[in-house]
């Protein structure tokens, strides 16, 4: 199996040089000493990087259940739009005149996304669901401040959130309150009424929940807070379960993020670049960050408010991500639309069925997009242990021990873009590894044996943290 | 099962405290060292340092969760386990023996609500 | 239920097996759980859907509204040439479909990558450790304050005013919600001033940011670790991270934290994003390091493999105590960069480095001859530079641009003390051609 770093390859001292004659000098002052990287042939470094990406799986070869992670295919034609030159080869400080295609890509997304949620406007600036979560943070604290009422600092979480939300809490300055989820793993009506006083900014909450199940409450929960003069926040990532079926708005959501690289397909990248607009209510607009697009006379243009948090990133956010989402809403127009939170919550509800004899259904209830179980019905393996046997069969495992309410949980999250025959496939795995945990099959034990590396020991790694080149050589 | 030791007192964060004269030594119980699982990091203050009832003082990392230490007494840390920095996975290996820092009480009005070894226990179920 | 688009993978009688299966008759059945009073029951607002050559050609017409430009303008976005190589490898889908790397046994590719990655920025910028990316410079730079700030529990940070204007817009909306004050240092002449610093560091001060080459082009020569050292506050130094190649780097400049931006890494304009951000500092700071951080391992039969660690700083794991909520990184962007990193190699890093230099001043040095451009200052310029123009600028631009040419930034709206100033900037991708060009087109203008 190919095993090398791309440092450790030989040197091949190649130089191309420019043609441009003139020269001038530099005192020496502000050089560096030295640099030592390597000089290798083009041949060197494809070679390299082809064999690394062999290592890796991709949601093109196969599924990728991860729930919350909405990992559904990725259309090619958002990749042919995104490298046109004309958007490619555009700064972003050009005149406006110059670049009216891009303003239009901006406008144009932020209606329909309007459209598909409810909500007034959007922000593309965000680079991530987080970096969205904690503009949408700001935004509400904008608005308290700009109304006089300072003492609201706290905001509600229930303990199913996802992590990015009390971090992104504590980044914006806000106090956190986590509310239990009652056995249900819904918000518990009488917990939420318990801490709802004149010093709750709002509450955060994703919905359907982490465990994937819709908060039928929401319209009383939104009353509660709406009455407490808080407002309500809504964490997109499973925003999927509900795409042309309900809208955030609607259901009294005030201010959400999207995350582009999970709901609309854009994708993911080993980790980025993802994109986290921002969409409020028409009543929080003019808080958004800077800056912002208008339609106005036949131009686009950019506009800043006073009342605006300010700007959260240089420019205007992953433009050419943003670009790949609006290809794909054009792609399925608004009659295909209307069924991907259908076809998400078809293929969850069908995989829920055909596990819940073998594994330990969380909540026995319909869910919706995402199915989570805690783990073995009859507990002869862990989930990290399923997990990691599921790698031997040419899967990427679901979402393993998330949400925290479930020690064994497992998250199955199918998206709509995979077929009967793929969800077969899956289950009868998933069926297979379980009577080898019945029968104490040693090979679950030491999962993967399959895979180019097998179980890696992350004890060491922590201890003793090795992360760069020159780090090994000592 | 984990080891409560009978002959200290404890916080229902669990850290234990070894009460003599005037000095406490103090470290996290078995519990601790269990739930956390294998320790990878631990970062402690210095001599000198003023400590607090019940306010953190030090931060410990295992490979899945970080976690502060709370101080079961206030006073003036007097001495710290330096080599324990280097070597925190002695922690795992005995937790009792294992002290962080020496810490002489300023102020004993609050020792009253330390946990002896038998509520402790009740905690841990 | 009747689906045909060619995204969604179900035939009619699938749907129907899968409906028995579940024991419901409709598909709306399992939605129970939304009031009713809220499920869409008409058609949204959108257009209608479109065949792929339909879709190509609207977006084709739509790119036609936008303008290329031959670029005369920095100003924290550069022009790229990107090697074909870096396009082919990261659009395999393999990197480009998989997910973030927490399942390490078959993510090596990325996992392996990202560790490169990490090697490549600790030694341009001299750092111990680096993480996996940020968003962008501006908010990378954001970060290495909280880590100051988390550091020395202090409250107030002083920024060079000869920052990127941009990043320090971005810096001010994210400490305001926190409570820590900025405070600015003066410049004098495009360069930061020691005698100000020296005036307004105080007990308070966490940290001073220092952007290198700075926002106008200059490179900054101020030797500071030692009066911050005195003084318990770090030292966090921005600078774009293929300058590196050839510029000193924040560890020589005894720097405790470096980040900046790294889009001038092979990176297209793209009117403004993706692009990458970079962080890295010295050991002490390593616990405070925000991201995504991948370290070296060995699986249980000895062999080498790399590993996402440390994550106990992480989000997921500290959530309220977490002193940064970024969740991912710009992985794909990192892969690019390192690609193009490699396959320019040092030679090409550094050659091409001097390239933007030395066509930077042979370009500064044809306008000076010119009658309406005058100079400004004598200080060391890298790639960038500020010019005054007797004439109007933005007749001057329009006229430019009449020539598809992006030209610099009138800096009267950066400061009214700008008047009549203009940041240009030229980089290897400019030939002379284009460089005579622009000089002949503004010697025409009266």
């Amino acid at each position: 199996m190919y095993d090398k770093l791309i440092f450790e390859i030989k040197d091949k001292d190649i130089v191309e040089k420019s043609n441009f004659t003139e020269k001038y000098n530099i005192n020496k002052k502000y050089l560096r000493e030295d640099l030592d990287l390597p000089n290798l042939s083009e041949v060197d470094v494809v070679r390299h990087y082809t064999n690394l990406s062999l290592k890796n799986y991709g949601v093109d070869q196969g599924l990728y259940p991860l729930g919350s992670c909405t990992m559904k295919y990725n259309p090619k034609i958002n990749e042919t739009v995104a490298s046109m030159d004309n958007f490619v080869k555009v700064h972003p400080m050009q005149p406006t005149s110059t670049t009216q295609g891009a303003l239009k890509v901006y406008y144009e997304t932020s209606k329909l996304l309007s459209s598909l949620t409810g909500m007034s406007e959007f922000t593309f600036n965000p680079f991530a669901g987080a970096h969205g979560e904690a503009v949408g943070l700001m935004i509400i604290k904008e608005y308290f401040i700009k109304k006089n009422d300072l003492k609201r600092n706290k905001i509600i979480i229930p303990d199913s959130a996802h992590g990015t939300n009390p971090a992104s809490c504590n980044v914006v300055g806000f106090e956190t309150i986590e509310i239990k989820s009652n056995s249900n793993g819904l918000v518990d009506l009488e917990a939420l009424k318990a801490v709802l006083d004149d010093t709750v900014a709002a509450i955060m909450l994703t919905n359907p929940n982490t465990v994937g199940i819709f908060e039928k409450d929401i319209l009383e929960i939104s009353a509660l807070v709406h009455n407490n003069g808080s407002l309500l926040y809504y964490d997109g990532a499973n925003l999927n379960a509900i795409l042309g079926v309900a809208r955030p708005a609607d259901m009294g959501f005030d201010v959400m993020h999207i995350n582009l690289h999970k709901t609309f397909s854009t994708p993911h990248g080993g980790g980025g670049p993802g994109s986290g607009p921002v969409g409020v209510v028409s009543k929080l607009t003019k808080y958004l960050p800077n800056p912002r697009v208008v339609y106005e006379n036949g131009k686009y243009e950019f506009f800043k408010t006073k009342d605006s948090i300010g700007s959260i990133s240089s420019f205007y956010g992953n433009f050419s991500v943003v670009l790949k989402a609006y290809t794909y809403i054009l792609a399925l127009g608004k009659e295909n639309i209307m069924n991907v939170g259908k076809l998400a919550v078809l293929n969850a509800n069908y995989i829920k069925e055909a596990l819940k004899e073998d594994y330990l259904l969380a909540i026995d209830s319909t869910c919706m997009h995402e199915v989570v179980f805690d783990g073995l019905k009859d507990k002869t393996a862990t989930t990290l242990e399923v997990a990691k046997r599921l790698l031997d069969y040419g899967y990427h495992p679901p979402t393993i021990y998330f949400p925290l309410l479930f020690h064994q949980a497992l998250m199955i999250e199918p998206t709509e873009t995979e077929s009967k025959d793929t969800l077969d496939s899956f289950i009868s795995v998933m069926k297979r590894i379980a009577e080898e945990a019945r029968n104490s099959n040693e090979l679950l034990k030491d999962a993967p044996h399959n895979t180019t590396v097998r179980r890696l020991d992350e004890v060491k790694a922590a201890r003793n943290p090795i992360l760069k080149y020159k780090d090994i050589k000592i | 099962m984990s080891e409560v030791r009978k002959d200290l007192k404890y916080l229902d964060t669990h850290e234990w405290v070894k009460l003599d004269g005037n000095i406490a030594t103090i470290g996290i119980s078995d519990y601790a060292q269990h739930s956390l699982g294998d320790i990878v990091y631990l970062e402690l203050n210095q001599v000198g340092d003023k400590v607090s009832y019940k306010k953190s003082f030090a931060a410990i990392e295992s490979v899945k969760a970080a976690s502060d230490i709370n101080s079961p007494v206030t006073g003036i840390v007097v001495e710290v386990n330096e080599s324990l920095m280097d070597t925190p996975e002695l922690i795992n290996e005995d937790a009792y023996s294992a002290w962080l820092i020496k810490v002489e009480i300023t102020d004993e009005s609050s020792l009253s609500g330390l946990l002896n070894a038998e509520e402790y226990t009740t905690i841990c179920k | 239920m009747q689906v045909n688009h060619r995204y969604f993978p179900h035939t009619k009688k699938d749907i129907e097996e899968m409906l028995t299966i579940i024991g419901k008759n409709k598909v709306e059945e399992l939605f129970e759980s939304i009031p009713k009073s809220k499920l869409l029951n008409e058609e949204l607002d959108l257009p209608s859907s479109l065949n792929e050559l339909d879709l190509y050609k609207k977006l084709e017409d739509i790119g036609n509204l936008n303008k290329r430009l031959v670029s005369f303008l920095g100003a924290g976005a550069y022009d790229n040439y990107t090697p074909s190589a870096v396009k082919a490898i990261a659009s395999r889908q393999e990197f480009l479909t998989s997910y973030t790397p927490y399942q390490a046994e078959i993510s090596q590719g990325t996992l392996q990558y990202i560790f490169e990655f990490q090697s490549l920025v600790c030694e341009l910028t001299q750092m111990d450790a680096s993480n996996a990316s940020m968003y962008d410079g501006a908010t990378a730079t954001v970060e290495a304050i909280f880590m100051a700030v988390a550091h020395t529990k202090r409250e107030k940070v002083l920024i060079a005013n000869t920052i990127n204007p941009n990043t320090l817009e971005v810096i001010k909306t994210y400490l305001k919600y926190k409570n820590i004050e900025i405070v600015l240092v003066e410049s004098t002449n495009f360069l930061v001033s020691l005698d100000d610093l020296k005036q307004k560091l105080d007990s308070d001060i966490a940290a001073f940011v220092l952007q290198t080459p700075n926002f106008y082009g200059y490179l900054e020569d101020i030797d500071v670790k030692d009066l911050l050292e005195a003084n318990k506050s770090l030292y966090i130094v921005n600078a774009p991270l293929c300058d590196l190649a050839v510029l000193k780097s924040p560890g020589e400049m005894k720097a405790d934290i470096a980040c900046g931006e790294a889009q001038s890494m092979g990176l297209s304009l793209s009117f403004g994003g993706p692009y990458l951000g970079y962080l890295a500092c010295k050991n002490f700071l390593l616990r405070k390091l925000p991201g995504r951080i991948v370290g070296l391992t060995n699986d249980i039969e000895g062999r080498r493999a790399f590993v996402l660690t440390l994550q106990a700083r992480e989000q997921h794991i500290k959530r309220e105590k977490a002193s940064s909520n970024i969740c991912s990184n710009q992985s794909l962007m990192a892969l690019q960069v390192l690609l193009y990193a490699m396959l320019m190699g040092k030679n090409g890093l550094v050659n091409y480095s001097y390239d933007s230099f030395n066509k930077a001043h042979y370009f500064y040095n044809e306008l000076l001859k010119l009658d309406n451009f005058k100079k400004v200052t004598d200080n060391e310029f890298f790639k960038e530079f500020v010019v005054m123009y007797t004439g109007d600028i933005e007749k001057l631009n329009n006229e430019l641009l009449n020539n598809n040419i992006l030209g610099g930034l009138n800096l009267e709206k950066i400061s009214n003390e700008l008047k009549n100033q203009m940041l240009l900037c030229i980089n290897y991708t400019k030939t002379k051609e284009e460089i005579d060009n622009f000089i002949n087109i503004v010697r025409g203008i009266k």
